[in-house]
């Protein structure tokens, strides 16, 4: 029966506005949440243990406050959750050499992760990780099915790929056709009373450090129509003004 | 000067054009860059020739037959040089950029838009922000198509390079898509459609536009979660895919942040909303106040007139 981790990542409201502080996003007044591929990943793993057996540990790096999302993951049902004290910019070999050994701590067999986090948008977490342990890895999975081992649907050529994965793996996920359970009284009460795991692990310094962050360049004011019949005018600028036709 | 490698960019066993817009984003970080082309035949390299390289290298493998990340890194490991490596951001070679940076334990930096000294720029929060790094050494660099322009002349011959790769995943099959139109992450004109579209059967008035320029047809959320009939393959936004086309129409979109988010760095905008107030047209590069069914027929003839 596997030993299910599966990586959380507590990041700004995908609907929050971003404000920028002196070169440095600031997020004080901004709501944090479970990054959405990671729902993915957490259903997914959930969908594992029900068909194979074994437990679900969700894991994150992070301060006090990304606790929240460890409690939001257990009211869903995983079975343990696991906190690795760390705050403060860290590269991706930074991180990935935390959550390397953190899995190695947990005795992880399979690790499933959001195809990237909604701050970042980087996705190196998941295949990097892998490295780190030897495992395989695939990503961007749009589907999992665990009759008799793991199989992912994943992007492959013009189509899909249905592609069977050896374990150890790390499984990034993408949305696909899943649907998210929520999370029912009971799980909301258990997770109330839960208590976190909080394991402490070296960082390794970082090679790569942020200098600033801007907001993007505003776009200057386009043209503006009224009427279906300004599309004429368009399609002409589309090809002599724009030169994308 | 950092000796700088490109790992070409490859579709349907040749290597895609954009690979010379790497090459030029390496000759940024440093000079003399070598062109790594992952095939299973040296003959797929020819394509690299002339792409700004100062020299090219055949990776030849049967592991780059398809994509498995644990394989592709090991056998691209063995042959690429030491240095700061370049790559494209396209979601699988975000992968194997990631994995081969984890490989050789340096950091991997995703999506460069731009490229000064050891600087690099990329969008973060979905594009609500941009965030410079330094990088302090040799690194893995994931850069956006469509922002530098391709690197010319250079190198043409080519070094072949055995090299292997465990390959531990096994396709059971293969799925095609269901229709034979592009997919909106392949696409360089994009063509998407929100709720505002009414009813599903209606994309088909966007499905003849797209035969007449070549274009990919796209969704919003609100639209893939509406309707049964659009499949989130063809979802644009935070969720969905993010996409950087030379032209993207929207139409019936409003222009969530989610929507936005995997689109506005597109580099021309069209909008049709019949809500003037609709955050779309403000970053519309031209915004037509009208319903689909006023500006749909006009603008899809307008555009046969123009492609001849």
């Amino acid at each position: 029966m596997p030993n299910i981790v599966v990586l959380v990542k507590q990041v700004p409201d995908t609907n929050a506005k971003i404000v920028v502080n002196g070169g440095r996003v600031d997020l004080s007044s901004v709501k944090m949440v479970m990054s959405p591929y990671d729902e993915f990943a957490v259903e997914t793993a959930l969908k594992h243990k029900e068909a194979a057996g074994g437990e679900v540990t969700a894991l994150t790096v992070g301060g006090n406050g990304a606790e929240k999302i460890l409690k939001d993951a257990k009211a869903i049902g995983v079975d343990h959750i696991v906190r690795v004290d760390a705050e403060g910019e860290m590269d991706s070999n930074a991180l990935q050499s935390v959550l390397a050994n953190a899995v190695a701590e947990l005795g992880g067999e399979v690790v499933y992760c959001g195809k990237s986090a909604a701050d970042t948008g980087a996705g190196s977490t998941g295949p990097g990780l892998a490295e780190r342990m030897g495992w395989t890895s695939v990503s961007n999975i749009i589907g999992a099915s665990f009759d008799g081992g793991v199989s992912v649907v994943m992007p492959s050529g013009g189509g899909n790929a249905k592609v069977s994965v050896p374990l150890p793996a790390v499984i990034s996920c993408d949305k696909g056709d899943l649907k998210v359970r929520k999370p029912n009284v009971k799980g909301i009460m258990q997770a109330k009373r839960a208590s976190v795991d909080v394991r402490s692990i070296e960082v390794p310094a970082s090679t790569v450090s942020v200098v600033n962050h801007a907001l993007p360049p505003a776009k200057p004011a386009g043209k503006s129509y009224e009427g279906g019949a300004a599309a004429a005018e368009v399609a002409q600028l589309l090809r002599d003004e724009a030169n994308v036709l | 000067m950092t000796q700088t490698i490109v790992i070409a960019e490859m579709n349907s066993n040749a290597v895609h054009p954009s690979t010379a817009e790497l090459v030029s984003a390496a000759i940024t970080l440093g000079a003399e860059p070598t062109l790594v082309v992952p095939c299973t035949d040296a003959g797929q390299a020819s394509g690299a020739a002339n792409m700004g390289a100062a020299n090219i290298i055949a990776a030849k493998s049967d592991a780059f037959a398809h994509y498995d990340a644990s394989a592709w890194a090991t056998a691209l490991d063995a042959v690429v040089p030491q240095g700061t490596i370049v790559t494209g951001a396209s979601p699988q070679s975000k992968d194997m950029a990631a994995r081969l940076a984890a490989r050789r334990g340096i950091s991997v930096v995703q999506d460069a838009v731009a490229i000064d000294g050891d600087q690099i720029t990329s969008p973060v929060y979905s594009g609500k922000a941009m965030q410079t790094v330094a990088i302090g050494g040799p690194a893995v660099v994931s850069v956006r198509s469509n922002v530098f322009s391709p690197a010319q002349g250079g190198a043409s011959d080519v070094a072949v390079l055995d090299t292997t790769g465990d390959v531990a995943t096994s396709v059971q099959e293969f799925m095609a898509r269901a229709s034979e139109r592009l997919d909106v992450s392949e696409a360089n004109i994009i063509i998407s459609g929100g709720r505002g579209m009414g009813s599903p059967d209606n994309f088909s008035e966007l499905e003849a536009i797209a035969d007449t320029i070549g274009a990919a047809v796209g969704a919003s959320r609100a639209a893939v979660d509406t309707w049964d009939a659009i499949p989130h393959s063809m979802q644009v936004g935070q969720t969905g895919k993010t996409v950087n086309p030379n032209l993207y129409i929207a139409v019936g979109i409003s222009g969530a942040i989610q929507h936005l988010a995997g689109m506005r760095s597109s580099k021309y905008i069209v909008a049709i909303n019949k809500d003037a107030d609709a955050p779309i047209f403000q970053h519309a590069d031209y915004g037509i106040v009208a319903t689909w069914e006023d500006a749909l027929p006009v603008l899809h003839s307008s555009l046969k007139g123009i492609m001849g």
